[in-house]
C-alpha cells in the first residue's frame, strides 16, 4: 500500500458555467486496490470520471500517473496511459457477435481482411483468463444476459492492457445473480494486479468488493474510509454530511419500533 | 443487514446464483441439448445456446433461429419458390430459357441500385435520391460519349464519379451538418433529377451506339457453354476451398469450426444452384455478361462488409452509434464512404438501365425505380432498422419483383395489377421484418 498510487489526483476543480462542479479533488489508486467512489447525486462522481477519462478535462489541478504528472485533454489520451473506462450505458453493439464487439474499433486483420480465427481465439482466451462464462464469442450480444453483457463491456477494455479500470455504475440495473458475476470479475481484476475505481450508488456492493471508500459531497472530498474499519453509517453520513439523515433517522424509528415490541 | 454485507459474503451469492437459474429462467425452451462436443468453451453454463455437432444440431439450430425471429433469407426464398411455382404452373413458358434469361438481365441494373441501398439500410438511414442519380449518371455518359465526343472509357468514369459526389454530398449534409437522410436525400431525388434534365438539354433522348461498350453490357452473351459451367465450377469450387482452409485453421487455432460434412452439404447446395442456373442459361444464349457482373460485384461486396475492418464499422454504426463511436469508430466518414458508395452504386446501375433501353432519356431514374431498388432490399430480408442484412438481399429481392413482373407480362396481366401485387409483397416483407424484430425482442435477442 505504500507504493507510487498508479493514479493520483491533486486539486482537482471543474466549472460548468455557473456550476462549480470539483473542488480540490484529490484521489489516489495503487495497483491491486478497488477504490469505491461514492457519493449522492450530483456530488460530482461523474465529473471527476470525465476528468480522469480526457472527457471533460480538469480546469485546474493535477494528475499524477505512476508518479508522473500527466496531461488528459482528450480520450485518447487516457487510452494511451492505460486508463479504461466502462460507462454505465455500456457502448455495445447488440448486433455484432461478442468476439467482434470485444474487438470493435481495434480489429485484427491479414492483408486487409478480418482475421476472424486469431480475434476469436483471443476472445476465447481473455473471457477464459477472466473467467467469463460466455456460451460462444459468437453469439450477438443481443442474445446476453445484462450480467454477460456487462462483463463483455469490463472484458474489452481489458484489451488495451490497462492500468486502470474505472467501472461507472457496473451493477445498477442487474439481478442478484448478475450483480454476483460482475463483482467477481472486479475481484479478478484487483487479483490481476489492476487499479479499480468502482462508482456505484449500492452500498453492499461497496462492501463488497471495494478496498478503500472515496467519498465526495457537493463537489469536495469528504473523507477516504478503509472499508474494514469504517462502519458503513459512517460512510452513509459522510454521504450525507450530517449523522442526523433521512438514513438515520429511519434506522432509529425501526429500532424504536422493535423496541416497543 | 450488515452480515448479508459482509466481505465474504460469498455464501448467498452461491445461493442466489441456483436459485436465479431455477426461479426465472423455465429452462426448457432454451436448453439445445447437449454442449458441443469438439471445441467448447470450457465450464459451459448448461442453460446456453450450443449447437451440436453433426446434421441433427444443425436442423435444430435452424429451428430455434425461426422461432427466435432470425428469419434471413428464408421468406424470400420460399416466396420466391412458391412465386416461380404458380407462374410456372400458370404458364409453361416462364421457367424456359429464355425467360430465365431475360429474367437474369432485367435485375442487374435495379439490383446494382439496390446493392447500395442495402449499405444504407445497415445503417438505418435511406437513400431517396438513388433513381434521380441513376438518371443522371446515364446523362452523363450520354452527352459526354454521344454529344461531346469523348473516349467511352472517360465517360463512363466520369458518369461513375458524378453518381459518387453525388452521394458524398449527401452523405456530408446527413453525417456532418446533421441534416436528416430522408430529408437530404429528398432534396437530392428533386435536385438531381432537375440537373439530368438540363444536362439533356432540348434533345431529350440520346441514342447509344449499338456497339459501344455500354449496350454491350446488356447484350453480350458468352455463347460458348463451357462458360457458363465453368464459372459455376469455378464459383464452387472456390467456395469448397475458402471453407476448408477456414476450417482448417480454426482447428488448428482451436476454435468451432464448420464440420466436414455440414461444408459438403453447403457446397452441394450451391453447385445444384450454380449448375442449374449455367444450364439454363445455356439453353438460350450463354451466360449474359450483366449477370456475371452482378454476380461478382456482389461478392465483393459481402467481401466487403463481412470481412472487412470497413464492413465491421457499417454493422457497428447501424448498431448502436454512440457504441461505435466510443469504440473509436469515425462515424461521420463511415457514414459519408456509405453514402458514397450508394450513389455510385446508383450510377452503376443507371449505366446498366441505359445500357439495356440503348439511350439515355428523360424519363431515367423516375418512376418506379426508386421503390422497386428499395423493396429490393427490404424483401430480400434487410431490416428497415438498421444493422441487420446482406447484399445479397438486392440479389433475392430483384428476382422476387422481377420474376412478378415478368410472370404477370406473359400472363398478360396489366401494369396496374402488377404494382398492386408489388406492392402487397413490400408490405409482407416489412411485416415479417417488423414481426421478426419483435420476436427477436420476446426471446431475448433485440
Amino acid at each position: 500500500m505504500t507504493a507510487t498510487p498508479v493514479l493520483a489526483l491533486r486539486g482537482i476543480s471543474k466549472r460548468f458555467g455557473a456550476v462549480q462542479a470539483l473542488t480540490d479533488v484529490d484521489l489516489e489508486v495503487r495497483a491491486g486496490e478497488v477504490v469505491a467512489l461514492v457519493g449522492d447525486n450530483g456530488a460530482g462522481k461523474s465529473t471527476l470520471v470525465k476528468t480522469i477519462a480526457g472527457v471533460a478535462p480538469a480546469d485546474d489541478g493535477v494528475i499524477e500517473w505512476r508518479g508522473r504528472p500527466v496531461r488528459v485533454d482528450r480520450p485518447h489520451d487516457a487510452q494511451a496511459l492505460g486508463i479504461a473506462t466502462v460507462y454505465q450505458d455500456l457502448a455495445l453493439c447488440d448486433n455484432i457477435h461478442v468476439a467482434g464487439n470485444l474487438f470493435l474499433g481495434r480489429e485484427l486483420t491479414r492483408a486487409g481482411i478480418l482475421d476472424e480465427v486469431e480475434m476469436e481465439r483471443r476472445s476465447r482466451e481473455l473471457l477464459e483468463t477472466l473467467s467469463i462464462r460466455i456460451p460462444s464469442v459468437r453469439i450477438p450480444i443481443a442474445s446476453l444476459s445484462g450480467g454477460q453483457r456487462q462483463t463483455v463491456a469490463i472484458a474489452r477494455s481489458m484489451l488495451g492492457q490497462p492500468g486502470l479500470v474505472i467501472l461507472d455504475e457496473p451493477t445498477a440495473a442487474l439481478g442478484v445473480e448478475q450483480t454476483a458475476q460482475v463483482l467477481d470479475l472486479v475481484e479478478r481484476l484487483r487479483e490481476r494486479g489492476l487499479a479499480v475505481i468502482l462508482i456505484s450508488h449500492n452500498m453492499a456492493d461497496v462492501n463488497a468488493v471495494a478496498d478503500r471508500v472515496a467519498v465526495l459531497r457537493l463537489g469536495r472530498n469528504n473523507g477516504t474510509f478503509d472499508i474494514r474499519t469504517t462502519s458503513q453509517e459512517d460512510i452513509i453520513s459522510a454521504i450525507t454530511g450530517a449523522t442526523d439523515n433521512a438514513v438515520t433517522r429511519r434506522k432509529a424509528r425501526t429500532s424504536n419500533a422493535e423496541d416497543h415490541a | 443487514m450488515s452480515t448479508h454485507l459482509d466481505k465474504s459474503a460469498d455464501e448467498p451469492r452461491e445461493g442466489a446464483d441456483t436459485a436465479g437459474a431455477n426461479a426465472d429462467r423455465p429452462a426448457a425452451p432454451l436448453i439445445e441439448g447437449a454442449p458441443a462436443a469438439a471445441g467448447a468453451v470450457t465450464a459451459v453454463d448448461p442453460r446456453l445456446l450450443v449447437r451440436e455437432q453433426g446434421v441433427r444440431g444443425y436442423v435444430r439450430e435452424f429451428g430455434r433461429k425461426l422461432r427466435g425471429g432470425e428469419l434471413g433469407s428464408v421468406p424470400v426464398v420460399v416466396g420466391l419458390a412458391v412465386i416461380w411455382a404458380v407462374f410456372q404452373w400458370r404458364d409453361s413458358a416462364f421457367l424456359s430459357p429464355k425467360n430465365l434469361s431475360d429474367l437474369s438481365i432485367y435485375i442487374v441494373g435495379t439490383g446494382m441500385i439496390s446493392v447500395g441501398i442495402v449499405l444504407v439500410l445497415l445503417l438505418g438511414e435511406i437513400d431517396l435520391s438513388v433513381g434521380s442519380v441513376s438518371g443522371l449518371a446515364a446523362a452523363v455518359l450520354a452527352v459526354l460519349y454521344v454529344n461531346e465526343g469523348l473516349a467511352e472509357w472517360q465517360a463512363i468514369l466520369i458518369a461513375l464519379a458524378s453518381g459518387a459526389a453525388a452521394g458524398a454530398a449527401h452523405g456530408f449534409f446527413f453525417a456532418r451538418v446533421g441534416v436528416p437522410a430522408f430529408v437530404v436525400t429528398l432534396a437530392g431525388l428533386l435536385a438531381w433529377n432537375g440537373l439530368m434534365l438540363q444536362v439533356l438539354g432540348t434533345t431529350g433522348t440520346i441514342n447509344l451506339d449499338r456497339d459501344s461498350f455500354i449496350v454491350h453490357l446488356n447484350s453480350h452473351y458468352f455463347v460458348y457453354i463451357a462458360v457458363a459451367y465453368g464459372v459455376a465450377g469455378l464459383a464452387v469450387a472456390l467456395f469448397l476451398g475458402a471453407q476448408l482452409l477456414d476450417a482448417r485453421r480454426r482447428q488448428a487455432a482451436g476454435v468451432p469450426f464448420r464440420p466436414l460434412g455440414e461444408i459438403l452439404a453447403r457446397t452441394a447446395v450451391l453447385a445444384v444452384l450454380a449448375f442449374a442456373a449455367a444450364w439454363r442459361l445455356n439453353e438460350y444464349k450463354g451466360l449474359p455478361l450483366a449477370l456475371l457482373i452482378f454476380l461478382v460485384v456482389l461478392i465483393g461486396y459481402d467481401v466487403l462488409l463481412r470481412r472487412t475492418r470497413f464492413g465491421r464499422q457499417v454493422f457497428a454504426v447501424g448498431g448502436g452509434v454512440e457504441a461505435a463511436r466510443r469504440a473509436g469508430v469515425n462515424v461521420t466518414l463511415v457514414r459519408i464512404a456509405v453514402f458514397s458508395i450508394s450513389g455510385l452504386m446508383a450510377s452503376v446501375g443507371g449505366l446498366f438501365i441505359a445500357s439495356r433501353i440503348a439511350a439515355a432519356n428523360q424519363g431515367a431514374g423516375t418512376g418506379n425505380l426508386l421503390m422497386e431498388a428499395i423493396a429490393a432490399a427490404v424483401i430480400g430480408g434487410t431490416s428497415l432498422f438498421g444493422g441487420r442484412g446482406s447484399v445479397w438481399s438486392a440479389l433475392l429481392g430483384m428476382l422476387v419483383i422481377g420474376s412478378i413482373a415478368s410472370g404477370m407480362a406473359l400472363l398478360g396481366i396489366e401494369a396496374s395489377v402488377q404494382y398492386m401485387i408489388t406492392g402487397g409483397v413490400l408490405l409482407a416483407a416489412v411485416v415479417i421484418d417488423s414481426v421478426s424484430r419483435r420476436t427477436q425482442r420476446s426471446a431475448g435477442r433485440g
